[in-house]
């Protein structure tokens, strides 16, 4: 079978290679290479070394400082998301009558589309922040706890599942034993529920820290007109397209060495990841 | 006794469930009730219900339907989405099945570059990718089927090839014997089993590429080839005071809905899939 197939490359793998060595790994190897030069197009680029990368840490603040905001926003949504989420899971799994329709009810904002949601939110944050007299823009925090509370609403239904199945997957006779053996219900959480969902923890702690890190379509919707609230992605697509006021002594080159880093970044969550869940997805 | 107190117990968790439910749908029953007030009194007073000098009925509907493109655009996405998915499936699962039946370095080394390019974020390949879209003319509505397969084949190959990995070699082995193609081989026999995992990959991308917005606003832009997403952005991201409030209301709830009729349809699908793809991903 390995040999008859063997001859049928063309057919099942060459058109998948072929788009993909075309629209991605080209793209990808170039991405790389710009990010050492300075250039007007793609095919007038001159090489300028490090340059990039030493602007994008000294001279421009706004990598730095969209950095910094991204980190923040973060760690404050994984804690969040998560410990939500959880509790959620927890009250959904206590077999109540009506638990699904709670259960679709909080995962359907995850379908909704980041542009959509950004306005929805945005429409909502700046109606409140109207009987103040000011919009989201007034206060970069604002922005940031805007960006934060969105961030939950479309996440916690996400994770709740999935740690509803880690819930569910706890064999009965452990809580049952330790039920026998007169264990209070913190106790039951604590010493059984808890270590028994650690892998479900792990799972939803690199999926809303990789979705909360990369974020852009929400940040553009809700709050992308202002720099002080940009995050990583949203201020690379701000460097390479947005060439209004101050931007404009930014080298091309600049936003392509930092997506660089944001990739780099972005890898090595992923190669933790993988040490953490034990290599057991890829290898199988 | 006992039972009294657990009675209270499971009131009070209801309590809390159904305020938090009502904080997951405000949002959306807020969009739904300004659409259908006049345009003046959306930005006004965003949280009142519509009354009798607020309420308009139907028309920023009618609005939303006629002043701008957003049905072409609604069917730009339909058709992107549609055959994306459709190619996605179907060309990287036949890819997986070989890469895992073929054993070799070169099958190997693909497989790992696969699952390389879903680590790799969008903005890093976003400048040249743009620009190799426009040099090879594939800044079109079929063009851009190409990009997501491109994009997407690196989850979709990965899913697969779990898959077919867990299930036996010996009925295909058994099906070539008996004189059926490679080709046959995968449609008739191989293409059945994977159906779940299709289902899967088929939501996952579904869900990825009829909410992109930046790949699609980069490569087809805001004329008549827009998606959904991009009219939307295009529609809200001006001042919103010269904005017809009620129209874009009514455009939010437009583009909401067949997302929640989907759900709620095929929900089962969509969260086993979810959960899959969270677990493999």
């Amino acid at each position: 079978m390995h040999k008859t197939l063997k001859r049928y490359f063309p057919i099942f793998v060459l058109p998948t290679l072929s788009v993909f060595a075309v629209l991605f790994l080209v793209p990808f190897v170039m991405g790389v290479f710009l990010s050492f030069t300075h250039f007007k197009t793609v095919d007038s680029s001159e090489w300028v070394g490090l340059a990039n990368y030493i602007r994008i840490f000294t001279t421009d603040k706004t990598f730095m400082n969209s950095l910094w905001l991204t980190v923040r926003f973060t760690v404050v949504s994984v804690i969040s998301i998560n410990v939500i989420a959880f509790s959620v899971a927890l009250l959904l799994t206590r077999g109540l009558k009506g638990s699904n329709f709670f259960r679709t009810v909080f995962f359907m904002p995850n379908l909704i589309g980041g542009i959509v949601l950004g306005h929805i939110w945005s429409l909502i944050i700046n109606g409140i922040l109207a009987f103040f007299g000011v919009d989201i823009t007034y206060d970069p925090s604002y922005g940031f706890w805007g960006l934060v509370v969105m961030m939950n609403w479309q996440l916690i239904g996400y994770m709740m599942i999935i740690y509803i199945a880690g819930i569910q997957n706890i064999p009965d006779d452990l809580s049952e034993a330790a039920a026998i053996d007169g264990a209070s219900p913190a106790q039951t959480l604590f010493r059984i529920t808890i270590p028994m969902v650690m892998p479900s923890v792990t799972i939803c702690t690199f999926l809303t820290l990789t979705n909360s890190f990369k974020l852009f379509d929400q940040n553009l919707a809700l709050n992308g007109k202002s720099a002080d609230t940009a995050l990583l992605a949203l201020d690379i697509y701000k460097t390479f397209y947005d060439h209004t006021g101050l931007k404009l002594d930014q080298w091309h080159g600049e936003g392509q060495a930092k997506a660089v880093i944001f990739f780099l970044i972005v890898a090595l969550i992923a190669f933790v990841q993988l040490r953490a869940t034990g290599r057991r997805e890829v290898e199988q | 006794m006992h039972s009294k107190k657990r009675n209270l117990f499971n009131w009070s968790i209801y309590a809390v469930l159904i305020i938090l439910s009502a904080v997951f749908l405000a949002p959306i029953l807020i969009i739904l009730l300004n659409s259908v007030k006049g345009s003046f009194y959306i930005a006004d007073s965003p949280f009142t219900l519509p009354d009798s000098e607020t309420f308009t009925g139907i028309s920023n509907y009618i609005k939303g339907f006629t002043q701008s493109d957003f049905i072409q655009a609604f069917f730009n996405s339909v058709f992107i989405t549609v055959f994306s998915v459709a190619a996605i499936v179907l060309l990287t699962s036949m890819t997986a099945w070989y890469i895992v039946r073929v054993k070799n370095i070169f099958t190997k080394a693909l497989y790992y570059l696969f699952v390389f390019s879903m680590i790799v974020p969008f903005q890093m390949v976003m400048y040249s990718l743009t620009y190799y879209a426009f040099e090879l003319n594939l800044n079109s509505k079929p063009g851009i089927i190409l990009i997501y397969l491109g994009f997407g084949a690196g989850l979709s190959v990965f899913m697969f090839s779990g898959f077919i990995k867990s299930i036996p070699a010996e009925i295909e082995e058994a099906a070539i014997i008996d004189g059926c193609g490679p080709v046959q081989t995968f449609f008739r026999i191989v293409l059945p089993i994977l159906k779940p995992t299709a289902i899967t990959v088929s939501i996952l991308n579904a869900m990825w590429i009829w909410n992109d917005y930046l790949l699609p606003y980069l490569i087809l832009g805001s004329g008549n080839d827009k998606t959904l997403p991009v009219a939307v952005q295009m529609a809200l991201s001006g001042g919103y005071g010269n904005k017809d409030m009620g129209a874009l209301m009514a455009m939010l709830v437009l583009a909401v809905i067949p997302i929640i009729i989907f759900y709620l349809f095929c929900q089962k699908y969509i969260i086993r899939g979810v959960i899959a793809g969270a677990v493999k991903g």
